[in-house]
């Protein structure tokens, strides 16, 4: 009837886990309480849940996002207190069953569950606006990406309390993750919170390449798209082009591990060496899938605070579309030490190495954006410079790896721990950051506060290179990744350095939440009634802040690229009218409904609870069916409603 | 908080340097290299390193320089806000990285040749043979030619070649020996080749370096290298003390277990490399087919 689940799945004997997940129940329990007693579950249920407003679906994914980094987070500085204490002959405080959960969790939810939705909110909510457009080209489904996420999300941490999650690494190799080695839930759970998610990220990328090759306001011709779309345009492409190729290979290791099948085991013909070759060939793409956006961020970043149009926009697009190929063809830098030939590694290192020539212009092209601007120090723009500061380091070591004779002394080793923390740190999250930063007045009407940014940013600055500083000189040194205890007394100072480098990022962390907490507290003397705090140079400002649900009551016409930058120069502003009848999607239950299936399916197949999992997959199929054959699926908004909405702005947006 | 910016990240650079600088008095690591291609991999991480410096280290100064004087409040800076496009600037940017990464890729290529894993060393002396079993979570090292082996301990003579096949009994593995040079996957039902040569008598540490599971932080092994002649000694010792290595206690050894102290077999059965990677490839008879459907309990773990 339950399959495999039984009261033995649940850890009783271990006190660390139930414990926090004692008190993530407790404080989830607390908030619906505090939800249902205030009247608020019909108000998040209308214009939130069931909302497909890209800025909504945005904000939610950055939400979640945020909260999955505090998860990922409270692993790292479990495994660096590990590290930092099991030296010599000490075991620590955490078994190797607990340990190899914990940096295969901190590895799957960086990832999967805070880099991407972190990039992906950005691009849901900034990306239309930018377009000059009113949505994406699928509302609906967007919304379906999210709960699909959520889903995803939900059963990873499921994994804490009920059963185990995978000991296997975030790359879950096989055939450590085939049946024979790894015979519990927890590879399960991780194939399967990543296959639904994974459905959801590949049909944000369809939605992304629609909108932004379909919909794009009169006159906005590719090259005069903000650099941001352009990137989110490639990162999107290679959504499109890699998570199939992530969603086929685990297709196969689930078929292994459910039907017997050999397609990665030692035996009967299976080649584990496909696993990797296939798994890299998404998660090569996969980085700059990532760090793409992040450049995007950065590129409106250094124009609006330097006050200059951006250095060589078309070199820009050149170079963003040159990753965008290149990234298909460096996989195998990931095992150069599998045993291939020369050739073949000589041929990688290569092709790895010239990602470095679009990187460098791109870097280059910031510095000359900076040149002989009028530069203002806001946080975004702190971010900017420390990113790329801290960015050339993690390419110089990035290349260093890809020369194959040096990977060979340095494969998997802390120094590599340090390069790839290096760059998703200094590249990505320092990106998504400075974006969260830039548009957060757009999306709520107020602004960050600036003083617990900037803290925010020197200890995130400082921390990092206090964490992974010593890494580099561990690797170099001859200390591998992923090890529960540590022979070598001599590493032990180094691993004390990078312990207190993850405690001052820790305060960074605490900072941007006392960033929130304060904002939101004087939100009232820091309202953004021009819908343009930072003299930007992009379409997003010209609307208010925030943004009415249709974006522009009037789409913009497009002359130039920087099109509101030009438009303020001539001293116009948006047509205010006539307004006209503008049709809107209608909000819809079937992203949240959708996911309660799959989430039903999800942990019934990887509990083999058979019947249930049938029953979450026919309630899918329904869900998608009968939505498909509605036809109320738009409304419409008058233009006298329109002209209302108008002038009731600006200053009057609520604070939600 | 202007001025802090540059404080900060310099400081981050110096701290940097520093520790490059202290990490390469260390014993062990790779920066301490035993042998002739663990010195010309460090030759290339220093000269990859040096040549991508002369680019990373303006370009870090450039822009720290850059966001301080043309801050908003320095009256002396001279803008130009107008300016977003210029042709030899463009030019300059692209032709630097590609100069770079051309040199670099000429460095690669070569790198890549002679450091081949599967290239034999040259040298006078006759190469010894070594194959080498990644069990959970131990190494075997079997001297096929000399008809012994050992289990997390590899003695090796001094300037002498030695030739090593891999492969894997269980998971992935990783065979590294840092100050000798480079590591290579050990895989199940797979053999792959690596050369390696030690300069000068001492203990090295080695370890796997792909994460294979529970016991992997302890698979842990001593490569002592000693002259000729103490091998010579060290063999007659093996061959006339404890056990050997037979079908029965090769599936006994093949067991998962944690931390194994070193060990030595007086001799091996004949073939049992090639064994191995039969077995591995050809499964136990009560394979993982249908396990699913299995509770728990009957199934085999690892």
């Amino acid at each position: 009837m339950l399959g495999r689940l039984s009261w033995a799945a649940i850890p009783f004997n271990e006190p660390l886990p139930l414990i926090s997940m004692a008190v993530v129940a407790a404080v989830i329990v607390a908030v619906l309480a505090i939800v249902t007693l205030k009247g608020w579950l019909p108000y998040l249920w209308r214009e939130w849940v069931t909302s497909v407003d890209h800025k909504r679906i945005g904000a939610m994914y950055l939400l979640l996002a945020l909260i999955m980094l505090l998860r990922g987070f409270s692993d790292a500085i479990m495994m660096r207190t590990q590290q930092a204490i099991a030296v010599g002959d000490a075991q620590g405080y955490l078994p190797p069953d607990h340990y190899d959960q914990i940096f295969s969790a901190h590895g799957t939810i960086m990832i999967f569950f805070v880099a991407m939705p972190l990039v992906i909110g950005l691009m849901n909510f900034v990306v239309p606006l930018q377009l000059g457009v009113r949505d994406v080209a699928f509302p609906t489904l967007n919304s379906v990406s999210f709960w699909l996420t959520a889903t995803g999300v939900l059963l990873i941490n499921l994994s804490l309390v009920i059963g185990n999650f995978a000991r296997t690494s975030w790359w879950n190799y096989p055939p450590l993750s085939e049946l024979a080695f790894s015979p519990d839930v927890g590879v399960d759970y991780y194939l399967w919170s990543l296959q639904i998610s994974g459905i959801g990220t590949l049909l944000t990328g369809v939605n992304f390449v629609t909108t932004i090759l379909k919909l794009r306001a009169p006159g906005m011709t590719y090259m005069r798209m903000p650099v941001f779309c352009w990137t989110a345009l490639a990162s999107n492409m290679m959504i499109v082009a890699a998570f199939p190729i992530l969603t086929a290979t685990f297709m196969m290791l689930l078929l292994d591990r459910y039907l017997g099948m050999h397609f990665f085991t030692n035996e009967a013909g299976g080649n584990q060496m496909m696993y990797a070759n296939l798994f890299w060939a998404w998660g090569h793409p996969e980085v700059y899938i990532l760090v793409l956006p992040a450049f995007g961020v950065f590129s409106e970043v250094a124009a609006t605070f330097s006050g200059k149009g951006l250095f060589s926009y078309r070199s820009m697009v050149l170079a963003t579309l040159g990753i965008c190929i290149l990234s298909f063809t460096v996989w195998l830098h990931h095992f150069f030490t599998m045993g291939a030939g020369a050739d073949v590694n000589a041929f990688f290192g290569i092709m790895s190495s010239i990602i470095a020539i679009p990187t460098g212009v791109k870097i280059f092209n910031w510095l000359f954006t900076m040149f002989r601007g009028r530069i203002v120090f806001a946080t975004p723009m702190l971010w900017l410079v420390g990113f790329m500061v801290t960015f050339v380091i993690g390419g110089l070591t990035g290349v260093l790896l890809a020369v194959p004779p040096v990977n060979f002394e340095l494969h998997n080793s802390a120094f590599l721990v340090a390069h790839f923390h290096n760059v998703i740190i200094g590249g990505v999250v320092f990106g998504a950051f400075a974006g969260y930063q830039y548009w957060f007045p757009k999306a709520l009407g107020f602004t960050l506060d600036e003083r617990w940014g900037k803290a925010g940013f020197w200890c995130w600055l400082i921390g990092f290179y206090l964490a992974f500083t010593p890494l580099y000189v561990l690797g170099l040194q001859g200390m591998t990744r992923r090890l529960q205890h540590i022979a070598d007394p001599s590493w032990q100072p180094w691993l004390l350095v990078a312990e207190v480098g993850a405690v001052v990022i820790m305060c960074g962390i605490f900072c941007q939440i006392a960033q929130l907490y304060v904002s939101i507290r004087t939100r009232e003397s820091r309202r953004d009634l021009t819908g343009d705090p930072w003299n930007g140079r992009t379409l997003e400002w010209a609307t208010a802040s925030p943004p009415p649900p249709y974006n522009f009551a009037v789409l913009p016409r497009v002359e130039t690229i920087d099109a509101f930058w030009e438009m303020k120069q001539r001293g116009l502003t948006l047509a205010q009218s006539p307004y006209q009848t503008i049709e809107m999607p209608r909000n819809t239950p079937i992203g949240v409904v959708l996911a309660f299936f799959a989430s039903a399916a999800g942990f019934a197949l990887i509990w083999h609870i058979w019947w249930m999992a049938i029953l979450g997959l026919i309630g899918a199929a329904v869900t998608v069916l009968v939505f498909g054959w509605s036809e109320d699926r738009e409304q419409e908004v008058s233009a006298a409603e329109i002209a209302l909405m108008e002038r009731a702005r600006p200053g009057q947006g609520s604070a939600a | 908080m202007r001025s802090p910016i540059e404080r900060s990240s310099l400081s981050g650079a110096a701290v940097a340097c520093a520790a490059l600088c202290l990490s390469s008095c260390q014993q062990a690591g790779v920066l301490d290299p035993q042998g002739p291609i663990a010195a010309a991999e460090r030759l290339l991480l220093i000269n990859s390193t040096a040549i991508m410096l002369v680019v990373v280290v303006p370009v870090i100064v450039a822009t720290l320089v850059f966001a301080w004087w043309y801050r908003a409040s320095n009256l002396r800076a001279v803008r130009s806000l107008d300016v977003a496009y210029e042709g030899r600037i463009e030019f300059v940017t692209w032709s630097i990285p590609a100069l770079i990464v051309i040199l670099l890729g000429g460095v690669i290529w070569i790198g890549a040749h002679q450091l081949d894993p599967r290239a034999p060393i040259p040298a006078d002396a006759k190469p010894l043979r070594v194959d080498v079993v990644a069990l959970d979570w131990k190494w075997l090292f079997i001297y096929p030619e000399q008809g012994v082996a050992t289990v997390n301990q590899l003695v090796i003579p001094v300037g002498t070649p030695v030739q090593f096949r891999l492969t894997s009994a269980t998971v992935m593995n990783s065979f590294f020996i840092p100050q000798l040079g480079s590591q290579i996957y050990a895989m199940g039902g797979m053999t792959t080749h690596l050369n390696l040569l030690a300069d000068k008598p001492g203990d090295y540490p080695g370890f796997s370096a792909m994460f294979s599971g529970d016991g992997f932080s302890d698979m842990r092994f001593v490569a002592k290298t000693v002259p000729v002649g103490d091998f010579d000694a060290w063999l007659g010792r093996v061959r006339s003390t404890g056990r050997a290595l037979d079908t029965a206690g090769y599936a006994a050894l093949a067991k998962p277990s944690k931390a194994v102290p070193p060990a030595t077999y007086r001799s091996v059965e004949p073939r049992l490399f090639e064994r191995v990677v039969n077995e591995t490839t050809a499964g136990s008879d009560n394979g993982p087919a249908g396990a699913a459907w299995c509770p728990p309990e009957q199934q085999v773990g690892g």
